[in-house]
């Protein structure tokens, strides 16, 4: 024991001792966070809208009304006829088109329903369909607030409302994802690179020869990393709680055992980047560019799993990072129990079992 | 056998990798105290025996012990009771002087006074003790040797296996050093030696020289230069290692 706990206290002094590291580590996920919380936001602000109708129309005037209302989209401006819309979104002045039919008033009135055409800016997709979707809501909205004050049955919409996150906020992906990420990063990337670092000094050789076990050497690696993605994981759920607001609706508890697990799947990873990889740089480009990336990718916090090809969906499937977060999603948005998480929990439990037992053999293996 | 003269007794030791015999049913002992080069060109099983003896690999037959433990079955009594240096002088930069004397004490089991008195007792006998406070990455290559080499006795084992530790050190660094390994023979310690320089293969009490897995020959240096009628070691061991048939 005693063995152990001078081991342990050698690699906090090697942490502390890297002002930089420990700087970037603790850091990063700060940084991290604000980032995917604030500038990389999949919300869109401010959309600018072109109306294209004849606003003397009662009809037209209250729909532009209320859609200039919404805190989300603003008119810009008023044109004549479709035609125009396209010089207007080649010249990047408008986001979205709104197109109401002419006689619109009337037209509502006598027939009972009226059309309007929503044009978007398909050259960027994505927003293009938010910015529709938000068009969409407020023309619903008023649809509906016509149809009441006029008694007359208008083709009604279906009224859309988000559970769990009603605004719609994309930092309630990201911050579950960045968790993943994070901790991942941490625990993977600095275990591997601590470890070949004494594989190329020549002093993993000097542990080796010492009557310190090798899973001895592989625990002390790890707690210091693990103590680090705890104050890591601290940060995050502060950052988002109280900075984001993201709520933290589920038990704390199960999050940090979840987590625990996730970290410990993360350190399996990290001890197999370490028994394979001779030098600190190999290390470095396998934890970066074959972790980092496919977690990013295949883990669902860009893209949505779901909407992969069947091959990729697989692939994504043995990205633990995957299952973490889609338990940090239920237990931090959905605020539910152990119940409804604990497929994705024995799927992790597994792959994490799975991964230490195979990296703490090889890695006695090739002493 | 004889545990108290001999701390290391080998008999028929054999290591395979599949086809490849890295170590080819050797045999030798070597006395408690004396100072014991163990030559061979890259390549010969020099680091695969000696790997074997410091408890790091099994043998794939044969066996013998090391200061009375078994090499097959007793690993873990071996590593308490050897001392280890190699050519890396592998100490960790990034650590202080002191630090790095604590944590190889505490790694060995020694409590927290006894660690003191060690470090005090050391860092004196080298002269280093206004530098505890250094990091070891500061240091000039010589004195981290030494360093090294002090710290590898940290527990006082009986036998200390050094893996060439003189490399890319200057001449005169190395005579120092090599008078730190006599004083620590003198003192009781066994020296287990492997070099590429066959100047410093003078040093010692007896020298063993191998050549593709198997021991050519062993005795004191000055019975192999009278044996194969050469001047100095280095002819002796051209000799036999150009015997050698694999690469």
């Amino acid at each position: 024991m005693k063995e152990f706990l001078s081991f342990i206290k050698k690699e906090f002094r090697h942490i502390f001792r890297d002002r930089r590291t420990i700087l970037i580590v603790l850091v990063m996920p700060i940084v991290q966070i604000i980032l995917f919380g604030f500038a990389v936001s999949t919300e869109v602000h401010d959309a600018r809208v072109d109306v294209v109708g004849d606003l003397a129309d009662p009809s037209v005037r209250q729909t532009v009304a209320r859609i200039d209302q919404n805190p989300y989209l603003h008119v810009t401006a008023v044109l004549g006829s479709v035609a125009e819309v396209a010089e207007r979104f080649r010249a990047g002045k408008s986001d979205v088109a709104v197109c109401f039919e002419r006689n619109f008033d009337e037209r509502l009135r006598h027939y009972d329903k009226a059309f309007i055409r929503i044009l978007g800016d398909g050259s960027d997709p994505n927003t293009a369909q938010m910015i529709v979707n938000y068009v969409n809501g407020v023309l619903s909205t008023v649809q509906s607030e016509l149809s009441a004050s006029e008694g007359t049955q208008t083709a009604s919409f279906p009224h859309v409302q988000y559970m769990y996150n009603p605004a719609v906020r994309s930092s309630y992906n990201f911050v579950p994802g960045v968790m993943g990420l994070i901790l991942m990063l941490v625990c993977s990337m600095m275990t591997a690179i601590s470890i070949v670092r004494e594989k190329e000094s020549g002093t993993l050789e000097l542990l080796l020869v010492s009557p310190i076990r090798p899973v001895g050497v592989i625990v002390s690696k790890a707690i210091p990393y693990l103590a680090l993605s705890l104050i890591n994981l601290v940060t995050i759920l502060l950052l988002a709680r109280f900075v984001l607001g993201v709520p933290l609706r589920g038990s704390l508890f199960l999050l940090a055992v979840m987590s625990v697990l996730f970290i410990l799947a993360s350190l399996g990873i990290g001890l197999l980047i370490s028994v394979v990889s001779a030098t600190q740089k190999t290390a470095l480009l396998i934890s970066g560019m074959g972790l980092t990336m496919p977690t990013m990718i295949f883990s669902g916090i860009i893209f949505p799993c779901e909407s992969m090809p069947v091959i990729l969906q697989y692939v994504s499937d043995i990205i633990p990072a995957k299952w973490y977060i889609i338990m940090v999603k239920k237990i931090m948005i959905e605020g539910v129990g152990f119940s409804y998480i604990y497929p994705e929990f024995i799927i992790l439990l597994v792959m994490t079992l799975f991964l230490l037992v195979v990296s703490v053999r090889l890695f006695k293996r090739r002493l | 056998m004889n545990e108290n003269t001999d701390i290391i007794i080998v008999e028929q030791l054999t290591k395979k990798f599949g086809n490849f015999t890295a170590v080819d049913h050797i045999s030798f002992r070597v006395h408690r105290g004396e100072i014991f080069g163990f030559l061979g060109a890259n390549g010969a099983g020099k680091t695969t025996a000696m790997k074997i003896l410091c408890g790091l690999s099994l043998p794939t037959s044969g066996g013998g012990t090391v200061n009375g433990y078994d090499l097959c079955r007793e690993q873990e009594k071996i590593k308490r009771h050897i001392g280890y240096m190699s050519q890396k002088f592998s100490l960790y930069a990034d650590l202080k002087v002191w630090e790095n004397i604590r944590l190889f004490g505490g790694i060995y089991g020694l409590s927290g006074k006894r660690i003191r008195q060690k470090s005090d007792e050391m860092l004196r006998y080298l002269n280093m003790t206004d530098l505890r406070d250094e990091l070891v990455g500061d240091l000039p290559l010589g004195w981290k040797q030494k360093l090294a080499f002090s710290i590898a006795l940290i527990h006082e084992p009986a036998i200390v296996f050094l893996d060439e530790p003189t490399g890319g050190v200057d001449p005169e660094t190395r005579r120092l050093f090599w008078d730190l390994i006599c004083e620590t023979a003198e003192a009781g310690t066994t020296i287990f030696v492997t070099t590429h320089y066959m100047d410093e293969a003078e040093y010692c009490d007896r020298v063993s020289i191998m050549v593709d897995g198997v021991i050519a020959d062993l005795d004191t240096p000055a019975a192999l230069k009278q044996r194969h009628q050469a001047a100095d070691m280095d002819a002796v061991f051209r000799k036999l290692a150009y015997q050698a048939k694999r690469e």
